[in-house]
């Protein structure tokens, strides 16, 4: 069973180069530009990963936070295949619950490294990558670090066209966004990008006046210790996809929407052939369009609410492709032996409340989560920021100013993992933090002015209808804030 | 009851949660080190949320907590931190 995408309305993924591995002792083929992770799924195997006690585990997020698609490569064991880019010859092995324990070999870790820096930017999605041009245009010096092997963030898988306004590149696809800004990035010299590197950690230093972070650099699927002193951080990390408790939520083929649309619109690979959607937001929606686009059949999509929460376009799209879209509706249960094979979906009354004979059995192999995000809070957390639930974000957040500080002097949060939005505000919010924190180094070209400008532009970008939402999450964050320091 | 899997690191179930709430582990750091939730690969990325959601359920109370955040916030290999230093440049 092969899962490649031959055709796509958008994308181009023919031409590539093929590359060869070896997956438990079989060779299989692959290309440039695979993680091992989707070259492994579009041969057809969904269970990459045991879990301790030897249930099998698959593909979920897709961005390197699950730990669902651990394997050992070369040896190592945990690798994030996810995350880890393919390469000719490599040794890949499906880990089973019995870990045997690795053979010390000490080459397997480079020598570490030192890196100072005016400004460390965490996450190199719209927020980070926004963030480090606008603090490195005015003069300070940025490090961009993130975990995957490239930049953009979630915007590399977005195919549709961006609302919104010209400013914040409407009617661009976000997959050309993310070009523009990594262009843009690259060409500031006083910009360095830390690509498959994860900051694991914040430090004290009692040598060193500022913050202290341990970051973890692979290459070659080594890990190289890389110690960040700097004197301000902006920490735009993103979020994590939001799981169900459902029988069988575990099983290899329940996948994040996210994980889908990484798996189709980065590695050209289709999680299934047959999929049902959970979750009538814009995520789901998109993601069910985009489905269609790469050749998958999409059953249904359900939706636990009474009404639909994403925009009436999306949806009218889905409808004419003759995909339904039920409300009131939840998924009960997955059932397969190895991975999934089907679901129940069932009917809620009023009080959100399963309707008793309503259950309906969906033949699927695939289930697509898409019920909201968490944001990533947990470097903020780490750094003792005062921080907020505030449901309308998405969950705990840090609570922040206008200039995107939080209440830790010289911290700054931008993007979803400062509260649940979309890209077009995630890059302005990433933009007002940049400035504001080159700005308190004293790096000051035009930024006063630049600044005020941004606030306008996202206070108009949020006023829409369908800024409702982020609308109530910041100003019960900006409440929070002035509450935070009324007390002080 | 079939089997919910609430933390996929560790495999603790819904029903492992629940039994443990009612036998007075009613906070998330209580929870964590009794069953290990969130002490796995993912260091609780997945089922932080949805214990919030069982614990609010199951007690009644606004869990607004998270459990405490530590360094690693990943899995590092301990060799890693063995080896020696270099500068930049």
């Amino acid at each position: 069973m092969h899962l490649r995408i031959r055709e796509h309305p958008i994308i181009d993924f023919s031409g590539r180069e093929k590359i060869s591995f070896y997956f438990n002792g079989e060779k299989i083929v692959g290309y440039k530009g695979d993680s091992i992770a989707s070259a492994i799924h579009a041969s057809g195997v969904k269970r990459l990963s045991e879990s301790l006690k030897g249930r099998h585990r698959g593909f979920f997020c897709g961005i390197g936070k699950c730990s669902s698609c651990l394997m050992t490569v070369n040896g190592i064991p945990n690798i994030r295949t996810c995350i880890a880019p393919l390469q000719e010859d490599i040794n890949v092995e499906t880990q089973s619950k019995s870990v045997p324990w690795p053979k010390v070999d000490y080459d397997a870790w480079e020598d570490g490294l030192n890196i100072e820096v005016d400004i460390l930017v965490v996450g190199a999605g719209p927020a980070g990558l926004s963030a480090s041009i606008e603090a490195a245009k005015q003069g300070a010096t940025v490090l961009l670090v993130d975990e995957n092997p490239r930049v953009g963030g979630q915007l590399i898988k977005q195919t549709h066209k961006f609302f919104g306004s010209k400013h914040e590149k409407a009617g661009i696809r976000g997959v050309d966004i993310a070009k523009d800004l990594e262009r843009e990035a690259r060409d500031h010299s006083n910009i360095k990008i830390l690509l498959e590197s994860t900051v694991f950690g914040v430090y004290e230093d009692p040598s060193y006046n500022g913050f202290t972070f341990g970051v973890m650099k692979r290459e070659n699927y080594k890990s190289r210790l890389v110690k960040v002193h700097c004197k301000e951080v902006i920490i735009s990390v993103g979020a994590m996809e939001n799981m169900l408790l459902f029988p069988g939520n575990d099983l290899p083929g329940v996948y994040g929407a996210g994980g889908v649309q990484t798996l189709m619109n980065v590695y050209g690979v289709k999680p299934g052939n047959k999929v049902l959607m959970v979750g009538a937001g814009n995520v789901g929606l998109i993601v069910s369009y985009q489905l269609l686009q790469a050749g998958v059949d999409v059953d249904r999509v359900v939706e636990a609410a009474p009404i639909i929460g994403g925009y009436h376009v999306h949806a009218a799209k889905l409808r004419r492709f003759g995909v339904p879209i039920y409300t009131s509706h939840s998924i009960k249960e997955v059932y397969g032996n190895d991975c999934v094979e089907g679901a129940f979906v069932v009917e809620l009354d009023e009080n959100w409340q399963p309707i008793e004979g309503s259950e309906e059995n969906v033949e699927c192999d695939t289930v697509c989560l898409a019920v909201g995000l968490t944001p990533s809070t947990r470097l903020l957390e780490q750094l003792h920021v005062e921080m907020a639930d505030i449901p309308e974000a998405g969950g705990r957040v840090a609570i922040h100013d206008e200039y995107m500080e939080t209440s830790v002097r010289g911290v700054y949060v931008s993007g979803d993992s400062s509260g649940i939005e979309e890209a077009s505000t995630a890059m302005i919010e990433g933009k007002i933090s940049g400035i504001s924190a080159a700005l308190a180094l004293g790096y000051n070209r035009d930024a006063e002015e630049l600044r005020k400008e941004y606030i306008e532009r996202l206070e108009k970008l949020r006023a829409g209808p369908f800024g409702e939402k982020p609308r109530i999450a910041k100003r019960k964050i900006l409440e929070e804030w002035r509450r935070y320091h009324g007390r002080l | 009851m079939k089997t919910v899997i609430v933390c996929r690191c560790e495999d603790i179930t819904e029903k492992e949660i629940v039994d443990a709430i009612h036998a007075g582990y009613t906070d998330f750091e209580e929870l964590r080190k009794n069953l290990r939730i969130g002490m796995g690969p993912c260091q609780g990325r997945v089922c932080i949320p949805l214990v919030k959601k069982i614990l609010q359920r199951e007690t009644g109370r606004k869990v607004e907590e998270n459990p405490t955040v530590r360094p690693p916030v990943v899995p590092i290999p301990l060799g890693m931190l063995t080896k020696g230093w270099e500068n930049e440049e």
